[in-house]
């Protein structure tokens, strides 16, 4: 498994991490980021992914 | 023989991005990245932002480190002079010749200064070095002269007020962020703006600096004066590219590549061995048209990065074909915090002809479009961040 998190303080609800994982994180009505605190291994590509195009850096991959 | 590395020059977010993707993509041989900062790749929006308004320091705006690339040589605080394209080498400032075997230019642009004497009380943002010596003048009280309305300029105004200063911007544009975001919300911005205290001196330029050698005042060109203890320099920027003058390849406006981010000389030919990414690159996205541009934006080093290593790394395993005969379009995504503004783009609005509010009203939340011959090029959000996703799918074309 592969622990997320997200320091909601950082983050700004851009939603740039929904694009590159539908699947782990979504915007909910409000405008605000909803995730999956854990996800499967072979999620980690898509995970990464995220990390990456996160305008806020806001995303950790806790090992 | 050993073989020589894959030399990546300039060790930001584009050199990262590129050396992870070689990595992820297979290659498995020498990578080294060389950059004039002291630092290692770190994020620069918050240099403007948050991290101004608060402390800066390296460990607040670091990239994380990836044990796929724990084995990539760094050359920090070297820079690069000269490129030989032929004999395939790279010379350092302090005279280091580095062989390499495919280079990557990620040397990303420098902003354009006053061209006026050194003085204390200059500043420009690019670097975190910049970020911390502005820091310590940004103190309450202080009158600030920004001189520039694009997103920086904004933003480091915006952070300035915060911070307690008096804050005037200074420029020759008509509105705000007129370029890229147009008149209509650049007028809005300003409005908004003014109301938080931010002075506006719009179609003016900068005269003279006054000040023996700590600044006391900025002369505009209509003959007055603002007696400013800072002033900061938000004009736009330059390609760092000198260091490949003579090199054979068209450095005209940054590097002239292709969709697969293969340099391409001043005799048109495509070259397999010298790639370029993140702001310095120019290159086509058929989701807008055939023209190659350098996008200015946060996400293009990342998607440029990914391209390029994937490209490079299939290359050199000798399998290029597949990559390269895949589109590539990335979506130009870019956000701004202004003060009580907070904006959110997608594409390129500065392409458009036309522009009209799609949603909310100006004055409050907005959604606004904007078209080139009646297509969606661009898309800009104050707030509706859910409600700005439908039209991001329609500029993509899905
Ligand atoms: C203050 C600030 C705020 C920003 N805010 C936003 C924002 O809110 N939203 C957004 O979308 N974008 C924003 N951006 C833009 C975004 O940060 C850039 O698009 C991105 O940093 C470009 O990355 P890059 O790797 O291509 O180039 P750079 O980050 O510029 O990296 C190039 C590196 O190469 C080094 N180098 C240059 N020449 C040489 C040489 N000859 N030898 C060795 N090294 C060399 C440079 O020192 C630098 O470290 C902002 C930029 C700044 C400066
Ligand atoms: S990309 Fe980052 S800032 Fe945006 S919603 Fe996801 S975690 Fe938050």
């Amino acid at each position: 498994m592969i622990k997320i998190q997200v320091d909601m303080d950082t983050c700004q609800h851009y939603g740039q991490c929904v694009f590159e994982a539908p699947k782990i994180f979504h915007l909910n009505d409000d405008d605000k980021l909803e995730y999956l605190a854990e996800v499967d291994d072979d999620e980690r590509g898509n995970v990464e992914a995220a990390v990456d195009v996160c305008p806020m850096q806001a995303i950790r991959i806790v090992e | 023989m050993t073989t020589a590395p894959v030399v990546i020059v300039g060790a930001s977010m584009g050199g990262l991005r590129t050396a992870e993707a070689l990595r992820r993509a297979g290659y498995s041989g020498p990578i080294t990245i060389i950059g004039d900062e002291v630092h290692a790749p770190y994020n620069r929006p918050p240099l403007s932002k948050e991290v101004l308004s608060t402390e800066v320091t390296h460990e607040a705006v670091a990239f994380p480190a990836r044990a796929a690339t724990a084995d990539v040589e760094w050359m920090l605080g070297r820079r690069v002079v000269s490129a030989n394209l032929e004999a395939h080498t790279v010379t350092t400032a302090d005279g280091a010749v580095v062989p390499y075997r495919a280079l990557v230019v990620a040397t990303g642009l420098r902003p354009r200064r006053l061209p006026v004497p050194p003085l204390a009380g200059r500043h420009a943002v690019r670097t975190l070095d910049d970020a911390m010596a502005l820091r310590t003048e940004l103190i309450p009280g202080a009158r600030v002269v920004v001189v520039g309305s694009g997103f920086i300029g904004c933003e480091v105004a915006a952070t300035a007020m915060k911070l307690g200063c008096a804050v005037t911007i200074v420029s020759p544009s008509a509105e705000p962020l007129i370029r890229p975001l147009g008149r209509m919300l650049g007028a809005e911005l300003r409005r908004r703006h003014e109301a938080s205290g931010i002075a506006f001196r719009m179609g003016r330029t900068v005269a003279a600096l006054e000040g023996g050698s700590v600044l006391t005042g900025v002369v505009l060109d209509d003959g007055t004066s603002l007696d400013a203890d800072v002033v900061i320099e938000a004009l736009g920027s330059e390609a760092n590219t000198e260091w490949l003058d003579g090199s054979g390849l068209d450095v005209s406006d940054g590097v002239l590549v292709d969709d697969a981010m293969r340099a391409i000389g001043a005799d048109n030919t495509v070259r397999d061995d010298v790639f370029a990414v993140g702001d310095v690159a120019r290159f086509p996205n058929r989701m807008f048209d055939a023209e190659p541009r350098r996008i200015e934006h946060w996400n293009i080093p990342t998607d440029t990065g990914k391209r390029a290593g994937a490209v490079l790394a299939a290359q050199l395993a000798g399998t290029a074909d597949e990559p390269v005969s895949q589109s590539f379009t990335p979506m130009p995504a870019f956000w701004s915090i202004q003060l009580n503004v907070d904006l959110q783009a997608y594409g390129l609005p500065g392409l458009a002809d036309s522009e009209r509010v799609l949603e909310g009203d100006l004055a409050g939340d907005v959604i606004i479009g904007y078209y080139r011959r009646e297509t969606l090029v661009g898309v800009v959000g104050l707030g509706m961040k859910a409600a700005l996703v439908p039209y991001r799918r329609q500029i993509a074309g899905d």
